[in-house]
């Protein structure tokens, strides 16, 4: 089997596992709703933090903003939006029919998208010229000084929250979440599968690997760091528009913008392996799974062992379950034409020429 | 902006406001000297700087309610911290020192959160202060307040920054510390021992951050959470001071902390900390503007 084959495999049976899996686990479908969007947020952490180097500690920004935007534009499209956040979960007066519904989805999910990748192209022009940490703690302040804001808006109800539309009897909502996600999760796999198929990946890839050099070379460097955040951020902030309408609640701390998931996005990219199409898939579905046990054996020491997590994969596994992989068996990596006894000889061929490099 | 009216009609505000900025404007700086010290010596941005502050608070705490006198609490904090910066540098951070920054910073964050949720396991998350015992000024017909403890922890950072300059000019230790961050392979050939450094650099930063919280607890208050703003404050003061510059730190300090109390005042309390955080990104796209008209980075 050659690789792009396996690969085509390996995507079909994800998702088929996808489409079943409701029927098989019918008790567990928001939790599988919510994986599919885990898998979004490392992908699209990852094509900043992976693929062009970029460690941004504030993609939860456009997380929360697809929130917000989405649950506005659903509730905005029936009632005065001021109005219902002012009545503090929604009150009895404000019904929601099936049709409403629908169409505050079809326009809210997009619209998060597009304003948070809005949002990416302003923060973009300010932070991407700055490097490595800077860039780092810079997005970490600006996504604490986002949420405090939110959380200081009376028109998205401010501290206290908002909640989303609630749904008609006729709707199943955990169901429809589900095939939102995986219509999300199936959409950014393949557009990111896609696009690390272009030279656009090899031009990012050589911001991460020497962003002077590749200026130098006369790559747009910035045009190119402002389009990987910008399709960054438009994932982020679909996924966090479906987030919102799963969780039925929205709070600026603790769900939109939530720091602890823009932690989770960064450790499931590592975890997996950085700067690769399946690690990020790989490492979300490891940790979610792990991050569910912790949270139902652990009772409450959940968050110590999760920063224990944080260190032990950060200082122990920095290559990621990819990384490990990668260094076992080499020829699953080899050049897409050649394959088998080729590729072994091909990966031996460059283990040798590594060896004779460092030697 | 009605706040900002009272500000100009009543004066003697602005000197309450000034003097609150300032008192703990030198805290900011004490645990700043600790982030400058390790940044510069390991090349570490240690994120878990806050809640070193937040663990030395809560020792004076549990100092306290032993029945020993709080201000016991402040050399009780540095050493107990001390040991535990010692702790970690053997157990975790040995391990990053030649990483990349971004493996630092992210192992350290996950140090920061082990932390905080330790803490709020063991103590709740609720605010918490401690009685200092000391008395209260009244200046100005009463008008303006000042607690001794925060003069106390204005003087203490002083002093404390003073003892920092002079170890690191005159000790042993000190002068090692400082060879090692010049250049740590320089240092190792002329037989310092610099992984013994680098385990003093950070306890002593430990130390530093834990004497500083043992004065927030007593002039101010903490809670579990309180970690994240501080670490922010001290990169900021030291982004804006430079590394290996002491007196460019506290006067940094003394700036963010006024800033920051008169936003607070003027903007709203709720408002502080996104102002804190908003001025910590213009101040990095400030610099980044500055560089770039040199064709340089912040990096």
């Amino acid at each position: 089997m050659n690789r792009r084959l396996r690969h085509i495999s390996a995507l079909t049976a994800l998702f088929a596992i996808g489409l079943v899996g409701p029927w098989l686990m019918p008790a567990y479908i928001s939790q599988f709703a919510q994986l599919w969007l885990f898998i979004v947020l490392a992908l699209s952490w990852d094509i900043m933090g992976g693929q062009t180097g970029y460690n941004s500690f504030g993609n939860i920004i456009y997380f929360g903003i697809g929130m917000y935007a989405s649950a506005v534009a659903q509730v905005g499209v029936v009632w005065p939006v001021a109005d219902y956040t002012a009545a503090k979960g929604g009150g009895t007066e404000f019904v929601f029919t099936a049709e409403q519904i629908y169409t505050g989805l079809a326009l809210g999910i997009p619209l998060g998208g597009l304003l948070a990748m809005a949002a990416a192209i302003v923060f973009g022009a300010l932070l991407l010229g700055m490097r490595g940490h800077y860039f780092a703690i810079a997005t970490l302040g600006l996504a604490v000084a986002i949420a405090e804001l939110a959380a200081g808006w009376d028109y998205i109800g401010a501290g206290s929250g908002m909640v989303t539309p609630t749904l008609p009897q006729e709707i199943e909502g955990p169901v429809l979440f589900y095939y939102l996600s995986l219509a999300l999760a199936v959409l950014a796999i393949l557009f990111y599968a896609w696009l690390y198929s272009t030279r656009f990946r090899l031009a990012i890839n050589a911001i991460r690997d020497d962003e002077d050099k590749a200026e130098a070379l006369g790559h747009h460097t910035t045009r190119n760091k402002m389009t990987a955040w910008a399709i960054s951020a438009l994932f982020t902030g679909m996924a966090g528009a479906i987030y919102g309408n799963l969780s039925g609640f929205i709070d600026p701390h603790d769900i939109a913008f939530n720091a602890e998931i823009g932690v989770w996005m960064i450790l499931m990219a590592i975890l997996g392996g950085k700067g690769t199409l399946w690690g990020p898939i790989i490492g979300a579905i490891v940790f979610f799974v792990s991050k569910e046990l912790f949270w139902t054996y652990l009772l409450g020491w959940q968050r110590v062992a999760l920063g224990l997590l944080i260190v032990i994969i950060v200082v122990f596994f920095p290559e990621g379950i990819m990384g490990w992989v990668r260094s076992r068996w080499p020829h699953l990596f080899a050049a897409p034409h050649l394959d088998g006894d080729e590729g072994n000889a091909a990966a031996a061929a460059t283990d040798e020429r590594k060896e004779a490099a460092n030697a | 902006m009605q706040n900002l009216q009272l500000l100009l009609q009543a004066p003697v505000f602005n000197i309450q406001l000034l003097l609150d900025g300032m008192f703990i404007g030198a805290v900011f700086a004490l645990a700043a000297f600790g982030m400058a010290l390790v940044w510069g010596v390991m090349n570490i941005i240690n994120v878990s700087q806050g809640e070193f502050v937040m663990l030395g608070g809560f020792i004076t705490l549990m100092v306290v309610q032993a029945g020993l006198s709080p201000l016991l609490g402040i050399p009780v904090a540095a050493v107990v911290l001390f040991v535990l910066g010692w702790a970690l540098y053997r157990g975790i951070i040995w391990r990053i020192v030649e990483a990349d920054m971004f493996t630092s910073l992210l192992a350290t964050f996950g140090v920061s959160i082990m932390l905080q949720q330790l803490m709020n396991e063991i103590f709740g998350a609720d605010v918490r202060t401690v009685e200092s015992g000391l008395g209260i000024w009244f200046l100005f017909d009463g008008m303006v307040t000042v607690t001794q403890i925060k003069v106390l922890a204005f003087v203490l950072s002083f002093v404390i920054g003073l003892a920092l300059w002079l170890f690191l000019k005159t000790a042993r230790l000190g002068q090692a510390i400082r060879a090692t961050a010049q250049n740590a392979r320089a240092a190792r050939i002329l037989g310092i021992d610099t992984d013994r450094v680098y385990a003093a650099t950070y306890a002593i930063n430990a130390a530093l951050c834990g004497a500083a919280g043992a004065l927030v607890v007593m002039a101010w208050s903490i809670h579990p959470y309180m970690g994240l703003p501080y670490t922010l404050r001290s990169f900021m003061i030291v982004i804006v001071a430079g590394l290996g510059n002491l007196a460019a730190v506290i006067s940094a300090g003394l700036g963010l902390g006024v800033a920051e109390q008169f936003a607070g005042f003027i903007l709203g309390a709720e408002f502080q900390l996104a102002f804190v955080f908003l001025l910590l990104v213009a101040v990095l796209v400030a610099r980044q503007v500055m560089l770039a008209r040199k064709r340089q980075y912040l990096k």
